[in-house]
């Protein structure tokens, strides 16, 4: 089906000059260029974050580290945590959304396209914001000070008394003002799921990524107000003298505590779906056979999105709460590793029989079902309260998250650029430099993250900028910091392959990878108008349909 | 054949999980060796391996935790296993043409690997609230000590109400406390969240403000065992070290006692002691019968202690006088300035702290 011609149009632009140029991308409603936007945003700041990252892992290769001072080092923490889950994670998974919804459901744009340029320019202005922070804050050590109380910002730490100045309040209204972005994009998406889809695209036909952001975008929905509620309550406290949270006119640092993470945890489930989204599409196309159950499959996303709203506490396990408490929030826990490993049995069972081609975006995706494992795996460890009373806030709980995090979230990303950078670019990415960096990306991120396990079981808390000679943690420590090099390695890579692939890479055509999703049907890059008629699709695989006459999806259907 | 697959899957699992303490016990001899904490070679007082427990709570928490591991080492094994044998063997070769079989799910399957994790994680739930019912204890043991400590950003004050009837001993940062008796700690907090953790004794308990919270343990060693804050609080939450001492029942009766006992005035160290009131000093810290300043430690018996800076240095004549003179040397960010005292100031206040035993 050729849904769309090469359109004279794309040429023309290229003749314009690069003010006009710029003016068409400042002013644009296209979901896709906002989504290319999005994602250009979120790997500077990516990179931005890594670079934080990788200063850390500086400081602490030796004990004793003396690189950076105390404030410095909690200022890099606070803004590494904050920068790659509000900066990088949100923009690279809603961005990437933005672009690839309205193309697999058929449609022209988004719903509401006005409201998703505004949802981008918040999220831009937000991180402005934030960033801004190190030239113009006041902190506890005088001006130019970033935040420096943790991406949790925890009550009482963040109360006036305790953090001066106006660091905390550039973390308060920047992470607010690119929240209420994250809302109204996550509105549109609802909207543009549920409503935008092409005739034929019943609910049960919708690919895999269009659900998981069905409930990616009910999840923003619900959490995302919490933390802006709580955001509030916390400014109102620092500027005009409340005491929701100011312990020291009886105001409770646990209150903060359940509103911050019941935003939190669902939070960690909207930086994890949308990649499982990405695997979704990736694993079957590669594996050249159809996803295995995909009824169970939706079950499950839709089981994680409700099941997530009921763990926050986990986080909490140390606050000393009553046993009944801590075993609901244990048992809450456990029970959502239940359709996370369904979802990982689903992706093995699409491998299992399949004809798989170790494309870059496979690789990433089997890496990821490895590390993943290993990561739900430290998960349930973490679900178990008393061991959470050792391992909490020990480094076991950073290499938990960066397991994944870096190896679900990060992982997806890539696998997803990877995937649909030749639709938005119409130029395929080397895959020569694609196994390079992606070697280099899972070696070192292994050698990082790995032994922050073994620091953790051997004592050694988190958010330290130093930590004593004697503890046995250098060697762990050494080789978590020779990994950072590995993957800046591989990120350098990376771009090098993004700059070169733009100007010389391979003409992609419209359908690289034989795919069967509908935004392989128009051209690459698609025109505005995405698809010069609507489609009609008889199941989840329309373009399978195409190319299999004889043995359509819609028979399946049909005789299930 | 599916279903006795499944049969034979779901059996496994049952085995294992009745044979997971036999399991748990073997691999913690093989890995980490010490069913006898504290004796095995290898561990010093800078082990704070949360697998080298000392201590009731701490061992009740180890035994849960190689149940855990021992579960999810076997679930990891063959996952990776069957992914691994599925990159292996499904890997598209030259010679294939055409497209696979397209299987669009096996129900008998799909229910197998929901239903087993479900009773995986049910044994999970069960053995948890067992050990949580165990460790996380409403009120004290008998006979236990009761201990007050207080999170200051960022050193530890820690009281002993019961000790002696009728008198408190105030101290700071190096816990001292009888072995084989359970120590019963409530926690507290000046300013903001702390955690008291020290890992060969008890999981972490957080300190916080308005609120009081309670953990404890019962080292069955004497020795001494680290550990340090474990939520953050600012800028110096690296260096707010825990240090506790288990000291035989008469040594620990020996050091209340001492405690207890009143400071010696020594004339020979009036100047120190005229310069500790006039200076800014007696505003924060407390000598009996001196001064009453509450923000900074408690410095009745000072020399009593083995460290200084909640444990940033060794407490001696050299150490100190350094502390005394710029704190922040040694401690950058802590809330005790720079007094910027003369050398003779500076000598006649470290001359009168050192006799403070």
């Amino acid at each position: 089906m050729k849904l769309s011609e090469h359109h004279p149009t794309i040429p023309a632009e290229v003749s314009k000059t690069l003010g006009a140029r710029l003016h068409g991308w400042a002013v644009t409603v296209d979901h896709k260029r906002l989504g290319i936007m999005y994602v250009c945003f979120g790997l500077v700041f990516f990179v931005i974050g890594g670079l934080e990252g990788a200063l850390m892992r500086a400081q602490l290769a030796q004990a004793a580290g003396k690189i950076v001072d105390p404030a410095t080092f909690n200022q890099l923490f606070t803004m590494h945590g904050t920068t790659m889950v509000f900066l990088v994670g949100m923009p690279m998974l809603l961005g990437m959304a933005n672009y690839l919804i309205p193309l697999m459901i058929g449609a022209r744009d988004m719903a509401f396209p006005r409201l998703n340029a505004f949802g981008l320019w918040l999220f831009v202005f937000g991180a402005i914001l934030l960033y801004f922070s190190y030239v113009g804050a006041q902190g506890l050590y005088g001006t130019g000070a970033a935040p420096d109380v943790g991406w949790f910002a925890y009550a009482p730490l963040t109360n006036r008394t305790f953090s001066p100045g106006s660091a905390t309040d550039y973390w308060i209204l920047g992470i607010m003002v690119s929240g209420f972005g994250s809302i109204t994009t996550a509105i549109n998406l609802l909207a543009t799921i549920l409503v935008m889809r092409c005739p034929g695209m019943t609910l049960m036909r919708l690919p895999l990524l269009a659900w998981m952001m069905l409930v990616v975008s009910v999840l923003v929905i619900i959490a995302i107000p919490v933390l802006t509620g709580a955001q509030i309550m916390l400014l109102l406290d620092r500027s005009l003298g409340m005491h929701f949270f100011d312990t020291q006119n009886g105001g409770s640092s646990i209150l903060w505590q359940h509103l911050f993470w019941f935003f939190g945890h669902p939070e960690v489930y909207i930086l994890v779906l949308p990649a499982f989204g990405f695997f979704s599409e990736v694993i079957p196309v590669f594996s050249r056979k159809v996803i295995f159950g995909y009824p169970l499959m939706v079950a499950a996303t839709v089981a994680i999105g409700f099941i997530s709203l009921g763990v926050w506490a986990h986080h909490m396990f140390a606050i000393g709460m009553s046993p009944a408490l801590n075993a609901f929030f244990a048992a809450s826990t456990l029970l959502i590793a239940v359709p996370t490993g369904i979802k990982i049995f689903n992706w093995i069972g699409t491998m299992i029989g399949g004809q798989i081609i170790f494309a870059t975006p496979m690789l990433f995706a089997t890496a990821f079902l490895g590390i993943f494992t290993f990561g739900g795996l430290t998960g349930i460890m973490l679900a178990i309260v008393p061991f959470t009373w050792q391992l909490s806030d020990s480094y076991f709980v950073v290499g938990h998250f960066h397991y994944v995090l870096f190896g679900g979230t990060v992982f997806g990303i890539f696998s997803g650029l990877f995937y649909w950078f030749p639709k938005a670019t119409g130029r395929m990415l080397s895959e020569r430099l694609g196994k390079w960096f992606f070697w280099l990306l899972f070696i070192g991120f292994n050698l990082t993250f790995f032994p922050m396990h073994i620091s953790g079981i051997l004592g050694m808390p988190r958010r330290i900028y130093m930590y004593q000679p004697d503890r046995g943690l250098e060697l762990w420590n050494m080789l978590s910091s020779i990994g950072v090099i590995v993957q800046g390695l591989g990120i350098s890579l990376f771009v090098w392959n993004v700059i070169l692939s733009l100007r010389r890479g391979k003409i992609a055509g419209n359908d690289p990878w034989n795919a069967w999703t509908l935004e392989w049907a128009t051209t690459s890059p698609p025109p505005e108008w995405n698809f010069d008629q609507i489609p009609t699709v008889g199941s989840a695989r329309p373009l399978w349909d195409i190319k299999n006459p004889t043995d359509p999806d819609s028979h399946q259907e049909v005789q299930a | 054949m599916r279903f006795s697959c499944v049969v034979f899957f779901l059996a496994a699992c049952c085995l294992c999980t009745a044979h997971s303490a036999e399991i748990s016990t073997a691999a913690s001899t093989i890995i980490c060796a010490p069913d006898q904490p504290g004796r095995a070679a290898g561990i010093h007082a800078g082990d704070l391996n949360i697998f080298h427990s000392a201590s009731l709570p701490a061992h009740e928490i180890r035994e849960l935790a190689w149940l855990v591991i021992a579960i999810s080492a076997a679930i990891f094994v063959v996952v990776e296993g069957v992914l691994i044998w599925s990159i292996i063997r499904f890997r598209k070769s030259e010679h294939t043409a055409g497209d696979p079989v397209q299987v669009f799910g096996s129900n008998p399957i799909e229910l197998a690997w929901t239903i087993i994790p479900c009773i995986i994680v049910f044994v999970l739930a069960l053995a948890t609230v067992r050990t949580i019912r165990e460790v996380e204890l409403e009120s004290p043991p008998a006979g236990a000590l009761a201990v007050d400590v207080i999170g200051h950003q960022w050193w530890w004050e820690y009281r002993l109400p019961g000790a002696v009837p009728g008198s408190t001993v105030v101290t700071a940062n190096e816990l001292i406390a009888p072995v084989g008796r359970p120590v019963w700690l409530s926690l507290r907090s000046a300013d903001v969240i702390h955690s008291w953790w020290v890992p060969r004794l008890a999981g972490k308990t957080d300190l916080i403000p308005n609120h009081v919270n309670h953990t404890w343990f019962q080292a069955e060693q004497e020795g001494t065992y680290l550990g340090q804050c474990a939520e953050y609080c600012g800028t110096q939450h690296a260096n707010m070290l825990l240090r506790v001492r288990v000291v035989s029942a008469e040594a620990f009766d020996a050091w209340i006692h001492a405690q207890l006992q009143p400071t010696a005035i020594d004339a020979s160290v009036a100047t120190g002691r005229a310069h500790f009131l006039q200076l800014a000093c007696m505003n924060c810290h407390t000598i009996d019968g001196v001064s009453s300043g509450g923000f900074g430690p408690n410095l009745t018996h000072l020399m009593s202690r083995e460290t200084i800076g909640a444990g940033v240095a060794p407490l001696n004549p050299q150490t100190l006088r350094a502390w005394i003179d710029d704190p922040q040397n040694l401690k950058e960010g802590c809330n005790m300035p720079s007094l910027k005292l003369d050398p003779a100031q500076l000598d006649s206040v470290v001359a009168y702290l050192l006799t403070l035993k």
